[in-house]
C-alpha cells in the first residue's frame, strides 16, 4: 500500500504565535518500500508521521493511502490500513492494562473475533510468549515493551507501519534486536514503512530512501548509500552527517552556537 | 608523574530490597589523572550510580563502601555532608542530563551562577556577577548580559546545558563528572556543547569523567574508556583502541551497532553470557597500559 | 506457576508470580502488591483499623446493645454515669449512650456511603469530558463547577433544610451538592495530563471512540486520586454531617446521630460530661481514622510507579 503526501501543512497556534510544524511536505512512498525521515527535533518529522497516521485532523494538504484520499475523520476500515509504533515504550502502553488487555482492545474495536488466538499469534510473531501475556508494562523491560507496541501495531494487519523513533529509548543491544525484528517483519509481511529517527545509522540500516527535514520542510531527499558516501548537497544534511560521526576535536562550529534561537 | 586526581578502589554501592541486597556497583577500581575518562554502559550497568557515589550523592538507603576513594589527598569516604557540600563545586562538580531539573526555576540563571561563586569563593556581589558574566562568555554565549537576566524556562536545551557547565565550573573544580550531558540535546547542539566542554577541560587542566550509553560518542571524545556491565568494570582501554577490545560484552556491543555505510541484513545480537555477572576479582589493567588502574 | 523449589504453590507465590497465566491472576496480583505497599505504612494501617471498626460496630450494633435501650426513654435512669448496665452511662432521657453510639455509627456510615455514591459519579461525569474535550465544553462545565464551589457547605445545607425540611436524606443531598466540585476538578486535571499520552494516541489510531477511550483508558487512571481524595474528605463530610445534626438539621430525634447527641448533651456538659463528650470523641476518632487511611493510601500510591 503506497503513501502519497501532497503539500501537507500543519499549523499550530493563532496570531503572533502561529507557526508551521510542517509546511508543503510532498513525498511518496511506494508499496513495500522503507522510507526514512530524519532531522532535528522540531524539524517536523514526527508531525508528518502523525499526519499520515490520521492523528492531526486539522492538517491541510492531501494524504493518500493506496491511492485513496484520507478525509478529516477516518473510518474504522481506514484505521486498519495504517498503524504506528511510538518512541517511548513506557508511554505508549497503558500502565494499568495487561499485555493481554492492550492487545485485545483493537480486536474488540474492529470486531474481529477470535481474540484469544490472535493475541497469542501476535505475541509469538514478536518473539514473546504466554508468560508475558498477563504482565503489566512495569513488569516488562524496555525492549519487551517495544515488542508489545509492535505486536499491537500489527494485530490489525495493517499494510503500512509508521515508526516514530522506535529505538531511541532503548539500549544498544536491545536496539539491535528490535531492528532485526522490524527487518524480518517487513520482509515477511511485505509492509510499507515510514520511519522517523534522528540517528542516521539506524535509518540507513532499515530504509532505502531518506528525506531530510528542517524547520518543517523537506530540504533534501537522498538514499542510504549516498548518505554513507557523504554525497549530499544541503547544509542541514551535512550538519547531521557531521554530528553523527561523534565528537570532532577540531573545534566544530562554535560560531554557529548562538544561531540556536532562544526560546520564550 | 603527578599524583592522580581521583583514586577509586573496590567501590561498591548496595541497595537493600525486598529480595535481599542488590549491588548496583561492585568491585569498581580506577584512577583518573588530568585526562578524560569515559564510562560506558547500558541501563542498569551502574555507571550513573558510580558517578553519584563519587560525588557523595548516593544517599541512604544506598550503602557506599570502598577500600579507597580519594580526591587528591582527601578521603571522600570520611567526609561529612557539610564537608562534601564544600567540596562540591570547589573541587569536584557534576553536570547532569537535563538542566531543567538542576536549575532553580525562580532565580535568574545569572544569579545562580553568581551564587555558586559567592558560596565557594566568598566573593562580593559585584565580583561574583563579573565572574558569572565571564563564565557565560567562556561557554560561548553571545550577549552574556541579556542571558544573565533570563530565567531557566526561557532558555532552550543547548543553552541551558552551557549555563549548567558555567555554573559548575565557575569555582574552579579540578574534576568534572558529566552524566549523559548531551543525551537530551539535538544532535547538532550536542557537538557544540561537547566542544565547549573540551575547550574548558583542556584550558583548565581538569580531569573529566564522561558517563554515557553512547559508545561512539565516548570513544571519540575521551582518552580512555571504561565499560561497565551489571555493576562492574569489564573493560578498560584507550579510546582509539576500542576495536581491539577484549571482553566479549564490549565486542558484542560494538558489533550490534548499526553503521552508516555498512549495511547488514541482520545485526549480530548480543549473546549475554551469565558468566559476565560473576565477581571480577583481579582489577583490570588498561589495554596499552597508559597509567593503568 | 511455582517459583523455584518448595512443593505446592502458596497463595502468596501465586499472587506474586511474575508471569501470571490469566487475567484474574494478574489483577489479583496487582491488588495484592498494592496491599503490600500500603501495609508498610503504620499510620495508614491504624486508619484502616479504625474504619473497619466503624463498619463492624455499625453492622453488629444489635449484637452490642439492645436497640430498644437506644430509643426508649427511661426517665428514672437519666444522666447515670458509667455502670455495668450502661458502660457509657445514660443521656438526659435515660437512653443507653453506648447503644446510641453503636446505632449512631450506622447513621454515620450511611451518610458516608451515600455521599460517596453521589459525589464520585457526578465529579467524574463533569470533570472527564471537560478535561478530554477542552474548548467550550470545558469552559461551560468548569463555570458550572465554579458556581457550586462558591457555596459554603454548611450554609447551603441550612438553605436546603429550610427549603425541604430537616432530615437525614436532605442533609446527605446538601452535603453531596457542595462536595462534588473538587472531584470534577481532580478528574479534569488528571484527564488533561493523560490526554496527550501516547497510549491514548495509540487508542485513537486504532479507531477507539471517545467513549471507549474515556471509559477504558482514562477512568482507571483518575480513580486512584479520586478515591484518595474521597477518603481524606470523609473527615470533613462526617464533621459537616455532625454539624448539621448539631444544628438540628440532620437526623431527627430520636435518631441517635452523633452530632445531635453532642448538641443535646451541651446542656449538661459540666456535670454529666459523658453525654456530649463520648459522641464527640467518636466523631473525632472516626474523622481521624479516615484521614490516616487517606494519607496511607496516598503515600502508597505515590510510592508506586
Amino acid at each position: 500500500m503506497s503513501i502519497e503526501l501532497e503539500r501537507v501543512t500543519v499549523t499550530y497556534g493563532k496570531g503572533a504565535k502561529r507557526f508551521d510544524a510542517a509546511r508543503n511536505v510532498t513525498l511518496s512512498v511506494a508499496e513495500g518500500e522503507a522510507f526514512g525521515l530524519v532531522g532535528e527535533s522540531g524539524s517536523g518529522k514526527s508531525t508528518v508521521l502523525r499526519a499520515v497516521a490520521g492523528l492531526i485532523p486539522h492538517a491541510q494538504g492531501r494524504v493518500m493511502l493506496a491511492g485513496t484520499e484520507m478525509g478529516r475523520k477516518r473510518s474504522t476500515a481506514q484505521r486498519k490500513m495504517v498503524q504506528m509504533v511510538f518512541q517511548d515504550p513506557y508511554g505508549s502502553l497503558h500502565p494499568n492494562q495487561t499485555v493481554d488487555q492492550t492487545l485485545s482492545m483493537p480486536i474488540a474495536i474492529h470486531k474481529l473475533g477470535d481474540a484469544d488466538r490472535r493475541v497469542s499469534a501476535a505475541l509469538e510473531e514478536v518473539g514473546m510468549g504466554p508468560t508475558h501475556r498477563f504482565r503489566y508494562p512495569h513488569q516488562l523491560s524496555g525492549g519487551q515493551r517495544q515488542r508489545i507496541a509492535i505486536a499491537r501495531a500489527l494485530i490489525l494487519e495493517p499494510r503500512i507501519l509508521l515508526l516514530d523513533e522506535p529505538t531511541s529509548a532503548l539500549d544498544v543491544s536491545v536496539q539491535a534486536e528490535i531492528l532485526n525484528l522490524l527487518s524480518r517483519l517487513r520482509r515477511e509481511l511485505g509492509l510499507t514503512m515510514l520511519m522517523v529517527s534522528h540517528d542516521l545509522a539506524v535509518i540507513a540500516h532499515l530504509c532505502d530512501r531518506i528525506a531530510v527535514m528542517n524547520r518543517g520542510e523537506i530540504v533534501e531527499t537522498t538514499t542510504a548509500d549516498a548518505l554513507a558516501a557523504g554525497d549530499v548537497q544541503n547544509p542541514s544534511t551535512q550538519q547531521l552527517l557531521r554530528s553523527n560521526k561523534g565528537f570532532d576535536p577540531s573545534g566544530g562550529d562554535l560560531d554557529l552556537l548562538d544561531a540556536v534561537p532562544i526560546r520564550g | 608523574m603527578d599524583a592522580p586526581l581521583l583514586r577509586v578502589r573496590n567501590l561498591s554501592v548496595t541497595y537493600p530490597s525486598d529480595d535481599g541486597d542488590f549491588k548496583a556497583v561492585r568491585n569498581v577500581s580506577f584512577s583518573l589523572r588530568r585526562e578524560r575518562l569515559g564510562i560506558v554502559g547500558e541501563s542498569g550497568s551502574g555507571k550513573s550510580t558510580t558517578g553519584r557515589a563519587i560525588m557523595g550523592l548516593a544517599r541512604p538507603p544506598a550503602r557506599v563502601a570502598a577500600d579507597e576513594l580519594l580526591l587528591g589527598d582527601i578521603d571522600l569516604r570520611s567526609q561529612t555532608e557539610r564537608q562534601l557540600r564544600r567540596l562540591r563545586g570547589k573541587r569536584m562538580a557534576m553536570v547532569l542530563q537535563d538542566p531543567k531539573y538542576s536549575l532553580d526555576p525562580v532565580m535568574s540563571v545569572g544569579q545562580q551562577i553568581a551564587e555558586t561563586h559567592r558560596t565557594h569563593l566568598n566573593s562580593s556581589r559585584a565580583e561574583a556577577k563579573l565572574a558569572a558574566l565571564e563564565m557565560l562568555n567562556a561557554v560561548h554565549i553571545r550577549d552574556p548580559e541579556r542571558v544573565y537576566a533570563m530565567y531557566p524556562h526561557q532558555v532552550s536545551g543547548g543553552m541551558g546545558q552551557r549555563i549548567m557547565i558555567a555554573m559548575m565550573l565557575i569555582a574552579g573544580p579540578e574534576l568534572l563528572i558529566a552524566d549523559e550531558p548531551t543525551s537530551a540535546l539535538d544532535v547538532t547542539v550536542q557537538s557544540q556543547v561537547l566542544s565547549i566542554m573540551d575547550e574548558l577541560v583542556r584550558e583548565r587542566g581538569m580531569g573529566l569523567i564522561l558517563i554515557s550509553h553512547n559508545l561512539h560518542l565516548v570513544s571519540s571524545f575521551c582518552d580512555r574508556v571504561l565499560v561497565m556491565y551489571a555493576g562492574q568494570i569489564v573493560e578498560i582501554c584507550d579510546a582509539g583502541r576500542l576495536a581491539d577490545a577484549q571482553h566479549p560484552y564490549t565486542r558484542g556491543l560494538l558489533a550490534a551497532l548499526p553503521e552508516l555505510g555498512r549495511r547488514r541484513e541482520e545485526l549480530p545480537q548480543l549473546q549475554r553470557d551469565p558468566a559476565w555477572m560473576d565477581d571480577i576479582v583481579t582489577p583490570l589493567e588498561t589495554t596499552s597500559g597508559k597509567g593503568g588502574a | 506457576m511455582t517459583t523455584a523449589g518448595t512443593g505446592a504453590p502458596t497463595w502468596r507465590s501465586w499472587l506474586l508470580d511474575p508471569a501470571p497465566a490469566s487475567r484474574r491472576q494478574a489483577r489479583l496480583g496487582g491488588w495484592f502488591r498494592a496491599w503490600l505497599a500500603f501495609q508498610r505504612n503504620t499510620l495508614g494501617m491504624v486508619g484502616l483499623a479504625i474504619v473497619i471498626l466503624l463498619v463492624l460496630i455499625a453492622a453488629a450494633a444489635p449484637l452490642i446493645a439492645d436497640p430498644s435501650t437506644a430509643l426508649t426513654q427511661v426517665l428514672e435512669d437519666r444522666l447515670q454515669p458509667s455502670s455495668w448496665a450502661h458502660p457509657f452511662g445514660t443521656d438526659e432521657l435515660g437512653r443507653d449512650i453506648m447503644a446510641r453510639m453503636a446505632f449512631g455509627a450506622r447513621i454515620t456510615l450511611t451518610i458516608v456511603i451515600l455521599v460517596s455514591l453521589i459525589v464520585v459519579p457526578i465529579g467524574l461525569a463533569i470533570g472527564l469530558p471537560a478535561g478530554y474535550f477542552g474548548g467550550w465544553i470545558d469552559a461551560v462545565l468548569m463555570r458550572l463547577t465554579d458556581i457550586f464551589l462558591a457555596f459554603p457547605r454548611l450554609i447551603l445545607a441550612l438553605a436546603f433544610a429550610a427549603a425541604l425540611g430537616p432530615g437525614i436524606e436532605n442533609a446527605v443531598i446538601a452535603i453531596a451538592l457542595t462536595a462534588w466540585p473538587p472531584y470534577a476538578r481532580l478528574a479534569r486535571a488528571e484527564t488533561m495530563t493523560r490526554r496527550r499520552s501516547e497510549f491514548i494516541q495509540a487508542a485513537e489510531l486504532q479507531g477507539a471512540s471517545h467513549l471507549r477511550i474515556i471509559a477504558t483508558q482514562i477512568v482507571p487512571l483518575c480513580l486512584p486520586s479520586v478515591i484518595i481524595r474521597l477518603t481524606l474528605d470523609m473527615a470533613g463530610i462526617i464533621l459537616t454531617a455532625a454539624g448539621l445534626g448539631f444544628l438540628g438539621l440532620g437526623a431527627q430525634p430520636p435518631s441517635p446521630e452523633w452530632g445531635a447527641m453532642v448538641s443535646t448533651g451541651r446542656a449538661v456538659l459540666l456535670d454529666q460530661w459523658w453525654v456530649a463528650t463520648l459522641p464527640g470523641i467518636a466523631i473525632f476518632i472516626t474523622s481521624l481514622g479516615f484521614n490516616l487511611l487517606g494519607d496511607g493510601l496516598r503515600d502508597a500510591a505515590s510510592g508506586r510507579g
